[in-house]
């Protein structure tokens, strides 16, 4: 066996990559650096092109054009079995044939490391199942097949290990649980994690940074925080969490700050979170960020007044309400439920409020549903 | 189930619609029962009939016996029938399972120009009647003056019984994952390692059962092997030649055996499976 | 790259073969069947002169063997269907944890040799088996009538024979039906017979059009169950192919009438596919 590519170690750098299918771009000219030691997510909706990358950083496909580096490696058209890379695959593609700990041991074997049992027992250890290596995959349970397929691949202590949906087939208790244990593995084992995944939450949970893919092309990178805090585009406002949008103006300048001018209302938001280009603009409010308060309440921060409530939905931890506002959207407002009784009842005059800090803003020619679309991903799988 | 409790407040589900209920669920058993009779009558006479004590002729009942089972090569040829048929069978089932599998490979694993004319080149043989099969190849051998024999038969057989050989691998190549090949090849198995250790074994039941449904079809075969096999006598042939004249209760004792033979080969099979899956 | 050429070099071997002992065969049959006897020649020998007469002459003589073998044929195979679908359908839905021990049930008999079962039908329904006096003592049928060497014995011989064939692709198909379909069904207002007519049957067409067309064309070509339960006057096209070929020695009219039922099979083969609507085969 010749491992040239195999000892490659150091960052993923992707460069210009482009896979074409006939007319369609599954990928289109896409740049990307990957740090090593990093937990790294593309999230995106279905057909976004994030598995199409994946399968390229696997060696599953190859780029239309473009180059795929590991360190100094070029790695672009090496075969998969030539990379150090392992996959944890959608469903895991555990070997129906071979009981667990022949799985786990299978890259080992084909690479020729010695001690076969002792690697294989420790990582069957690392993900607590040392009592199951004599079984068949068929005979575990989802979270357990999860597991085996992580260790089947860290095992070999790729330096990047791709994870494809993992957690895709699994209920969304487990998944939680699954969240935190994966997280932890990566710190343990200190290897470079690319994650793919639509679910936001989860690449939000695990990931030190996410790429956020639509159509084929990043459309922002950076960590959870920055992404959800700070989106650049209408696309990431809505994909991550949900966002209110209100059209408006840009009127003035003070300082670190703009003036922008809503339906006529004046608010204030930091110049370093608007993403407009000209005066014309989207502002962008995270629904948790608002506070309602009835018309004879004081109130800081930015204000828009004349709302009334539409609708109240009582979910456990918040209060989801409505607020119809003068100029005829509806805005979307979180309330902690943590001062008892929901004070708020349908037909009230409101004033919404909020910080100034926690104000973005989008350009105004921006499509505000992109990305706000329900995914059918998602709903099959929930 | 062992209290009946009388209590006037649960509602009663009426008669007729219980009658229907009943009349629903028992006819489909009904009719299990006699198809399965029908299915198993001329199996069960026949093995009823390898315990009888006739002479030569096994038309009548004349007594019961277990000579005929103790002794399975009592009657003339008939044990030289069943070594050829096997020996035909397994030579048959040799070639068309290798044959076949690497068509069924090429064509459920391969896109190449001349796909749907390969589908059809398999189709073809099964679509045309066994007797046109036999014929056209004896006339060919006749041709180039190759006298019909042992050869001949096994080279007839093979060829009818490729295109069962590849439809059945064929389906079980469709049922793999090709995830699982993916996962093999991510793992450091090249293109003949991730063939050897993951394509083959999982494909492997699939072959297993072409292997076992060629050499059924090959031992079961009299047409094809009648225009083909001149002076070789196979077993459905012996059958063929002595119905006129009586078969001999050593036949009965012979198909019965691989009717049990072959059942338990099948349900041994099935018990795997099950434990597999469990 | 060896990428391309791999399914070719697989395809090559079995190819070959299929070619030089089906595709060479059935070429040569052709060429055989317009060839006429050498004059002055010994019994056997035949030379080219392109007789296509050869075709009308053979289909003149034997037309009567001809409508026998395909209403034979077709009734078989409408009997079998008749006879598998509710079994079939039975072992799907209402087999539970005993599906796979019934299909095999359903296989095991043909675990038997073939001539054996036929053998054994011939016996069975004999002047010495048991169903004959038992019809006649019932007075179901007179004391003159016989069962064996009739149309009905071969008729039903081949139903038997062939039953397999038609049970097993109308099992594969009916057991993918979502079985919440047919719920679905009758949660929208369609009764039994409704749901059976407008679901399950189309969604079983593909097995019903396989079954139908496994059983059809061995039993057009069948001749052993005409020579066993059957009488000289039950003979099928396949005992008249035989026997031009191994009493007669007459090749070009075997070759012929070869060609000629395997003309007529795909002909009435392809009008039903059109008419089942289902291009998929195999």
């Amino acid at each position: 066996m010749s491992f040239d590519a195999s000892t490659a170690r150091g960052d993923l750098i992707l460069t210009r990559i482009t896979k074409s299918y006939g007319d369609f771009k599954a990928v289109d000219d896409l740049s990307l650096t990957i740090p090593k030691g990093s937990f790294f997510a593309l999230l995106g909706p279905s057909g976004c092109g994030k598995t199409t990358t994946l399968r390229m950083i696997a060696g599953l496909e190859e780029p239309t054009v473009g180059s795929i580096h590991l360190g100094e490696t070029d790695i672009t058209t090496t075969k998969p079995y030539q990379r150090p890379i392992n996959t944890v695959f959608q469903n895991y593609a555990l070997f129906p044939h071979l009981t667990i700990f022949e799985n786990i041991a299978f890259g080992l074997r084909r690479r020729g490391v010695k001690d076969v049992d002792a690697e294989v027992n420790k990582v069957l250890n690392l993900v607590e199942l040392p009592h199951l290596a004599g079984r068949k995959p068929t005979q575990l349970s989802g979270g357990q097949q999860q597991r085996i397929a992580l260790a089947r691949a860290i095992v070999n202590r790729p330096a990047l290990l791709l994870l494809d949906e993992p957690l895709g087939a699994l209920d969304l208790k487990l998944r939680r649980q699954m969240q935190i244990e994966l997280k932890w593995i990566q710190k343990e084992v200190g290897l470079t994690f690319v994650h793919v995944t639509h679910d936001q939450e989860e690449a939000m949970t695990m990931a030190d940074t996410i790429a956020v893919m639509n159509e084929g092309q990043i459309e922002q990178m950076g960590s959870p925080a920055d992404l959800y805090d700070n989106p650049e585009t209408a696309f990431v406002a809505n994909f991550l969490g949900q966002s209110n949008l209100i059209k408006g103006t840009i009127s003035g300048n003070d300082g670190d700050s703009l003036v922008a001018d809503l339906y006529g209302q004046k608010i204030s938001l930091p110049k370093s979170r608007s993403h407009a280009t000209d005066n014309s603009i989207y502002a962008g409010i995270r629904p948790e960020k608002f506070r309602i308060s009835l018309l004879n309440t004081p109130v800081s921060g930015n204000v828009l007044s004349g709302g009334h409530i539409e609708d109240v939905s009582y979910i456990g931890v918040s209060t989801q309400y409505q607020v119809a506002m003068p100029w005829g959207q509806e805005l979307i407002v979180f309330e902690q439920n943590d001062d008892g009784v929901a004070p708020f009842k349908k037909g009230d005059a409101v004033n919404i409020s909020w910080e100034p800090i926690f104000t973005f803003a989008l350009r105004g020619d921006e499509d505000v549903t992109a990305g706000s679309e329900v995914n059918p991903e998602v709903l099959d799988e929930e | 189930m062992s209290k009946k409790i009388a209590d006037p407040t649960i509602p009663r589900i009426p008669a007729a619609a219980k009658f229907q209920r009943w009349f629903g669920r028992n006819l489909i058993r009904v009719y299990m029962v006699i198809a399965f009779t029908y299915l198993f009558i001329p199996v069960a006479y026949t093995f009823a009939f390898s315990f009888n004590d006739a002479g030569k002729s096994n038309l009548i009942w004349k007594g019961f016996t277990f000579r005929n089972w103790q002794n399975p090569c009592g009657a003339p040829e008939v044990c030289s029938a069943l070594a050829n048929s096997i020996k035909i069978g397994f030579l048959a089932t040799l070639f068309a399972t290798i044959l076949g599998t690497m068509i069924a490979f090429a064509i459920g694993r391969h896109q190449f120009k001349g796909r749907s004319t390969s589908n059809l080149l398999i189709f073809l043989p099964m679509a045309t009647p066994e007797i046109v099969l036999g014929a056209s190849l004896l006339s060919l051998f006749l041709v180039f003056k190759i006298n019909p024999g042992f050869w001949p038969t096994v080279i007839a057989h093979v060829m009818f019984c490729i295109s069962f050989v590849v439809v059945t691998v064929k389906a079980r190549i469709a049922s793999l994952d090709p995830r699982l090949e993916q996962a093999a090849m991510d793992l450091y198995a090249n293109e003949f390692e991730t063939f050897r250790r993951v394509t083959l074994p999982l494909v492997a039941p699939g072959i297993a059962g072409a292997a076992l449904l060629a050499f059924s079809l090959s031992f079961d075969d009299f047409i094809i092997t009648n225009f083909n096999s001149g002076t070789v006598i196979t077993f459905p042939k012996f059958v063929y030649t002595a119905a006129a004249r009586g078969i001999p209760a050593q036949a009965n004792v012979i198909g019965s055996g691989m009717f049990f033979l072959a059942l338990a080969i099948v349900l041994a099979g099935q018990f795997v499976n099950g434990r597999k899956a469990r | 790259m060896g990428k391309i050429r791999t399914p070719y070099l697989l395809l090559l071997p079995g190819f070959g073969f299929l070619f030089t002992f089906f595709i060479l065969p059935i070429l040569n049959l052709a060429q055989t069947s317009t060839q006429t006897p050498v004059g002055g020649g010994d019994t056997g020998q035949y030379e080219q002169t392109f007789r296509f007469q050869n075709y009308i002459d053979a289909f003149v003589d034997n037309k009567e063997q001809f409508a026998r073998s395909f209403i034979y044929a077709i009734i078989a195979t409408i009997l079998a269907l008749m006879i598998s679908y509710p079994l079939a359908y039975a072992i799907a839905f209402k087999a539970g944890k005993y599906k796979n021990f019934l299909l095999v049930l359903v296989v095991a008999p043909f675990f038997t040799s073939f001539l054996l079962r036929t053998v054994a039908w011939k016996q069975i329904l004999g002047e010495e088996g048991f169903v004959v006096p038992t019809l006649r003592s019932l007075g179901i049928i007179s004391q003159s009538t016989t069962l064996t060497s009739t149309s009905f014995a071969v008729v039903m011989g081949m139903t038997y024979n062939f039953l397999p064939f038609m049970t097993l692709p109308l099992y594969a198909s009916i057991d993918r039906i979502d079985p919440r379909t047919l719920e679905a069904s009758g949660d929208l207002y369609a009764n039994a017979f409704t749901t059976f007519r407008k679901v399950t049957l189309p969604l079983s067409m593909p097995g019903v059009v396989a079954g139908t067309l496994l059983t059809f064309i061995p039993a057009a070509g069948d001749y052993v169950n005409a020579s066993i339960l059957g009488s000289p006057n039950t003979k099928m096209i396949g005992n008249v192919i035989e026997s031009r070929y191994f009493k007669i020695v007459d090749y070009p009219t075997a070759a012929a009438l070869s060609f000629t039922l395997m003309a007529a099979i795909l002909i009435l083969v392809t009008i039903y596919i059109r008419k089942a609507g289902t291009e998929e085969l195999v």
